[in-house]
């Protein structure tokens, strides 16, 4: 079926098969690498995007359920390494990332969450990331991260 | 993984989807945020020939008051009926237990419709339902029925629903001053239910103690019979069949309903 | 001011936060335009006979090039022998005949081996049409578990007699026990974990000129160009294998898995590159497995807490095929007496095989198990004598002045001050008041009880140090570096500690250094990150590659500034050479690299100098139990990881962060589950229970730096104490909070429904 997705701020359409899943739209046909896929079971929040402005597991998104709407993924959230996202910001400065791979997704979920919710607690913010596993940094400086994203967007 | 080849329609109405459902034949599905029968397909244990999206149908995620009901559209979010201003004043055991069901993700995506249908007895809102007296609306090929919660689910991810009929909305009474508590008992935040309770006023619903979402029946009947809420919670096992997996054996699961359910009489007694 | 031991940020992170890595599956290079897609077929069956493989169905599905089989492997020479040192202690398959072939042909032994690979045009093809291929299996009784591997009913390997490949360690003498006024003995279960990498197992391979590409998602670049050169019968140097960014590998990413060997030779078969990515199913039944190990303690003492006598009996669940031949069980068994000073030691291991999945290194790789097991025999220990752990522990450590300190299991450990590690956590914690606060809840009977467990551990870092690592460092005419180094990254950080050490050394800045890592045609030589040896080794080797490179620019500085070597100095802070005095007439590196040569100034080592280290530390852990339930919450996690010197404290903080979370998750979640058939129950990661951010507290770490002798650095490894210390920590502290209760040990994972059955002393394993 022909698909058109906004990705980026982008309008990407193509016709695919009525079964091809968002995070394969994503990476083979916008072709955007980043947003990685780590499970079958929408366990692992790898592929986190915003949809619509919201973070969704995209390998449980149909490309065709995505259609006409908008999609944001990390390549998408500031203009180059030199002007990133508080939030990539952040997610530096507190060494919140090792390996890399589960970050777009933890980036994602992290700027939907501030989104819903500018100042978090610890708690809620362990919370909400729940859904995003990470195997190396033991979530400590993700945390921390997060909360030093809230505070910087706080007082700007 | 990758689902298994099907057909993709579209639905911009109740009225097209039941329509092209019926076209379809009896293995076609609806597909609404997807967050349950998307996993199943990707890992093929599901494999309809057909599936009608009725994600985009305008009519159906509404959450408004009427008659002394609250009327939820299937397609309201988790994340809709857990922020909702009127759910949260007139039913805030719905809007509670909404906001526990998976992570922020799958609530930005899963609906209120979907997790009813697809009648999953480690799935929470169906026990809160029950707990609710909720009245499941659908629609389909013979026109439109009003199903009272109870007599909705019938067995392991089974309901009445038949094929190409659509749920389109629930309906709550109003749940008046009366207190209220969810227990969700899990490993991780993130997992289904190992045992969940319910209680509303003095109807209280279990999750994950047999095929379907039970009333726990011996402990409303105690309760009505004035036994404190301690000796009641020791008979929320009564009348159960817990499954027996990794996360617990049955009578772990029963000792673990007559916890819960002795907690979630005391929180909800404090919340009258 | 050194910017050794300050918090630097890494290099890494702009491209990772914004652009997102490159991981194999990303890949878009024009050499792998035009790839075939693979997708493997595995046994759905833990044990059985294929009596029959029919892909005439797959063959003519969509977008299929072909289906391959072991009946198809005829261009391949017999298998390579066993490298050496197998069926012993060195990490390398044991071989022979109970050797693992590339594709299952007559046998398949666990579920998830791999049968048949179907090469497609895409991936949903290949999902497609691996589901038309036909095998017929004619099952055989699953060997699940070491008992019924002991018993030996059925055997995996008919033809050995036996599925007990590996005996090794004395025999049992209980003369050690004679004088003892208390002796324990207790069987335990070090359960069988999943390493999840988040990015699962990933290869490409491509053909060209006679020459063989693949890019693998691998922890050791330079020994996949040796297997796979092995393997498919060619001189190393017709293999380049290139490592993109690896997402994590915690050990099961060493070795080249049979899966990737087959990617490259259908390469070659087809003539087309081929790509693979496993999905997480896979992983988690194909990938290998870590720990698994049943162990018998005993230990004895004296009333007044001095320890006299330990045993450690060890029966390793190999899986299948016993890839890592003794290793595992044999450190186990060479740290067995950890950081206690005990005068009677005895250890024996026992490698068995069963029809599981293969068990390989994860993050610790046999000292986490042997951490396990002294720690929870010091509890039991205590609890038997009913003195504080906390005492009982300071009156065995090893003390300061005993170093350096040789055990009865042949480790030397080089330095150390273990009571100071545990007085830093037992203050920092505030012990006493943790234990009045357990006393109330327990005299007050409450529901929820507070649990206080500790862990004192050494552990082994860079064990095979003699193995060395390579570092090539060359300073261009403009004045930037390029580091070339064997050690290969895989979310640690090299690329910014190299960086580091050669700012250090030569003062040329962080930023005009560049860290080239995993691409066999630029370091033909190197070894690989594992056993947390990067630093010690890799980094050392850095480092004396800078110091070569300093003493190569200082003679040609002097030549330039005629003055003598002697008197020339390297200011490091601004990177600038001056004659002694004078330090207005300076020469920039620029200068002096442009003076030098072409190509700059050079140099390569290959460092061999080092020895292996022992970290040390103490982690404690407080829990609360609801005893109605059996469900346990962290509430604090304190530790001292004292790695001698500490180059960048945020990468070793965050090696610290992970390396806790995946050790409180085996001790309170994780575990692989096998039913009696051998069908694995955590398929998935909707039934593994990997931990999240929810189920964790924010950790304590405290700062300690013992510096080592043994490598110039003064640095010990750090990437595994975490798991080392943290999961003994988390087990006594559930059971701490129960002792009250009677209860003295629960294996783990300590699940809720575990918890409560010990609670209850129902005995019943859930």
């Amino acid at each position: 079926m022909k698909v058109a997705i906004s990705v980026n701020g982008s309008q990407v359409g193509a016709d695919v098969e009525d079964r091809t899943l968002l995070v394969h739209f994503i990476r083979d046909v916008a072709g955007l690498t980043a947003t990685n896929t780590g499970c079958d079971t929408s366990s692992c929040g790898a592929c986190t995007v915003l949809l619509d402005g919201r973070s969704v597991k995209s390998c449980t998104v149909l490309a065709a359920q995505a259609d006409g709407h908008e999609v944001t993924t990390v390549e998408g959230l500031a203009p180059g390494p030199d002007q990133m996202h508080p939030v990539q910001r952040a997610f530096r400065a507190e060494h919140a990332l090792q390996c890399g791979f589960c970050t777009p997704g933890m980036v994602m979920a992290a700027v939907s969450l501030l989104a819903e919710n500018p100042s978090p607690t610890e708690e809620e913010i362990r919370s909400a990331l729940e859904g995003n596993l990470c195997r190396c940094t033991g979530y400590h400086n993700i945390v921390r991260a997060v909360l030093a994203a809230a505070s910087e967007r706080g007082g700007s | 993984m990758i689902p298994a080849p099907f057909t993709y329609r579209r639905a911009a109405t109740v009225d097209e989807a039941v329509t092209l459902a019926a076209r379809g034949g009896e293995d076609v599905k609806f597909l609404a945020g997807g967050h349950s029968l998307l996993p199943l397909m990707k890992l093929r244990l599901v494999v309809p020939p057909e599936l009608v999206d009725i994600g985009g149908i305008g009519e159906l995620s509404h959450i408004s008051e009427a008659d002394g009901h609250v009327r939820v559209g299937a397609l309201a979010t988790h994340d809709q009926v857990a922020g909702s201003a009127l759910l949260r004043r007139e039913l805030p055991l719905l809007a509670h237990a909404a906001g526990r069901v998976g992570d922020p993700q799958v609530r930005h995506r899963g609906t209120i419709g979907g997790s009813l249908a697809h009648a999953d007895p480690a799935a929470d809102l169906p026990a809160v339902a029950l707990a609710l007296g909720a009245t499941l609306v659908t629609r389909g090929p013979s026109g439109t029925r009003e199903i009272a919660a109870g007599d909705f689910f019938t067995g392991l991810f089974e309901t009445v629903l038949e094929p190409g009929e659509l749920l389109a909305e629930i309906r709550f009474p109003k749940a008046g001053p009366s207190g209220w508590s969810f227990q969700k008992f899990t490993k991780r935040g993130i997992d289904w239910a190992i045992v969940g309770v319910a209680v509303a006023g003095d109807r209280v619903a279990l999750v994950n103690m047999g095929p379907t979402p039970l009333r726990a029946r011996a402990v409303e009947d105690a309760l009505a019979s004035g036994a404190a809420p301690d000796e009641a919670a020791a008979r929320a096992a009564e009348g159960t069949s817990a499954p027996e997996d990794l996360n617990g054996s049955r009578a772990y699961r029963e000792h673990l309903a007559r916890v819960l359910v002795g907690r979630a009489l005391g929180e909800a007694r404090s919340r009258r | 001011m050194s910017i050794v031991g300050t918090r630097v940020v890494r290099t890494e992170d702009p491209r990772l936060l914004t652009a997102g890595g490159s991981y194999v599956e990303d890949l878009r290079v024009p050499e792998l335009a035009g790839a075939a897609w693979a997708t493997f077929v595995r046994s759905p069956i833990a044990h059985a006979r294929i009596t029959g493989v029919d892909a005439s169905a797959a063959a003519r599905a969509p977008g299929v090039i072909a289906v391959l089989t072991a009946a198809d492997m005829d261009d391949l020479g017999p298998p390579p022998p066993p490298p050496p040192g197998g069926g012993g202690e060195a990490p390398v398959p044991l071989g022979g005949p109970w050797a693992e072939p590339l594709l299952a042909a007559d046998r398949v032994r666990f579920v998830g081996e791999p049968v048949a690979v179907v090469l497609t045009e895409g991936r949903y093809q290949g999902e497609d049409a691996a589901e038309l291929v036909s095998v017929d299996y004619e099952p055989l009784p699953a060997v699940v578990g070491v008992e019924a591997a002991l018993a030996g009913q059925t055997l995996l390997f008919p033809g050995t007699g036996s599925n007990v490949p590996i005996t090794a360690g004395g025999q049992a003498d209980d003369a050690i026990f004679d004088g003892c006024d208390v002796v324990v003995e207790r069987t335990i279960v070090n359960q069988r974990v999943a390493p999840v990498p988040m990015e699962a197992r990933a290869a490409a391979a491509r053909w060209a000129d006679g020459r063989l590409t693949a890019w693998l998602s691998t922890q050791a670049a330079q020994l996949g160009r040796f297997v796979m050169a092995g393997v498919l019968g060619l001189d190393p140097a017709a293999v380049r294998v290139i490592t993109p960014d690896v997402g994590g590998g915690f050990g099961a990413k060493v070795g080249v898995d049979r899966d990737a060997l087959v990617i490259a030779w259908a390469a070659r078969r087809l003539g087309r590159p081929v790509r693979w990515a496993e999905t997480r199913s896979e992983n988690l039944v194909a990938m290998t497995h870590g720990r698994g190990q049943r162990q018998v303690i005993k230990i004895g003492g004296r009333k007044d807490g001095r320890i006299l006598a330990y045993r450690l009996h060890v029966v390793q669940d190999a899986g299948a095929y016993p890839r890592m031949s003794g290793f595992l069980p044999f450190l186990t068994c060479m740290m067995a007496s950890g950081p206690y000073d005990i005068a009677h030691v005895q250890t024996a291991y026992q490698v068995v095989v069963t029809n599981t999945t293969p068990t390989g290194a994860y993050r610790g790789a046999g000292r986490p198990e042997a951490t396990a097991a002294i720690e929870r025999a010091v509890d039991l220990f205590a609890a038997e004598i009913g003195l504080d752990p906390a005492e009982v522990r300071r009156t065995n450590l090893v003390p300061p002045d005993r170093f350096p300190y040789q055990t009865a299991g042949g480790a030397r450990y080089d330095t150390g001050d273990y009571a100071a590690a545990l007085d830093q956590v037992l203050s920092a914690a505030g012990y006493a008041d943790l234990r009045a606060e357990q006393a109330r809840r327990r005299e007050r009977g409450d529901v929820v009880q507070l649990g206080i467990g500790l862990s004192s551990y050494v552990e082994i870092t860079a064990a095979d140090a003699a193995g060395g690592e390579t570092a090539r460092l060359v300073v261009h005419p403009d004045g930037t570096a390029t580091v070339y180094t064997g050690s290969s990254a895989h979310g640690q950080g090299h690329h910014t500690a190299w960086a580091m050490l050669v700012q250090d050394e030569l003062g040329i800045e962080m930023a005009k250094v560049t860290v080239v890592h995993g691409d066999t045609d630029l370091i033909p030589r190197g070894t690989g990150t594992y056993a947390s040896r990067s630093l010690q080794i890799g980094g050392a080797a850095v480092h004396v590659a800078a110091a070569d490179v300093r003493e190569q620019a200082r003679r040609v500085a002097a030549d330039l500034l005629e003055a003598s070597e002697a008197d020339l100095e390297l200011d490091a802070e601004r990177g600038l050479w001056h004659v002694r005095g004078d330090p207005e007439a300076a020469m920039t590196w620029a200068q002096v690299a442009s003076h030098a040569s072409a190509e700059g100034l050079a140099a390569s080592v290959n460092y061999t100098g080092g020895q292996p280290t022992f970290p040390f530390g103490t982690h404690l852990s407080v829990v609360e139990v609801d005893t109605q339930t059996g469900k346990v919450r962290v509430l604090r996690h304190v530790t001292v990881d004292d790695a001698g010197t500490i180059i960048s404290p945020v990468l070793a903080e965050g090696q610290r962060h992970g390396g806790i979370a995946q050790g409180i998750a085996q001790a309170l979640l994780e575990e692989v589950v096998y039913d009696g058939q051998g069908n694995p129950v955590t398929g998935t990661l909707a039934d593994y229970a990997v931990i999240t951010s929810a189920e964790l507290p924010s950790f304590e770490l405290l700062a300690k730096q013992t510096p080592t002798t043994a490598n110039p650095l003064g640095a010990k490894g750090i990437g595994e104490a975490g798991t080392i210390g943290a999961v003994p920590a988390v087990q006594n502290a559930v059971i701490d909070a129960l002792s009250h209760r009677g209860v003295r040990h629960i294996d783990m994972p300590l699940t809720p429904a575990r918890v409560w059955a010990a609670i209850n002393g129902t005995g019943v394993i859930l």
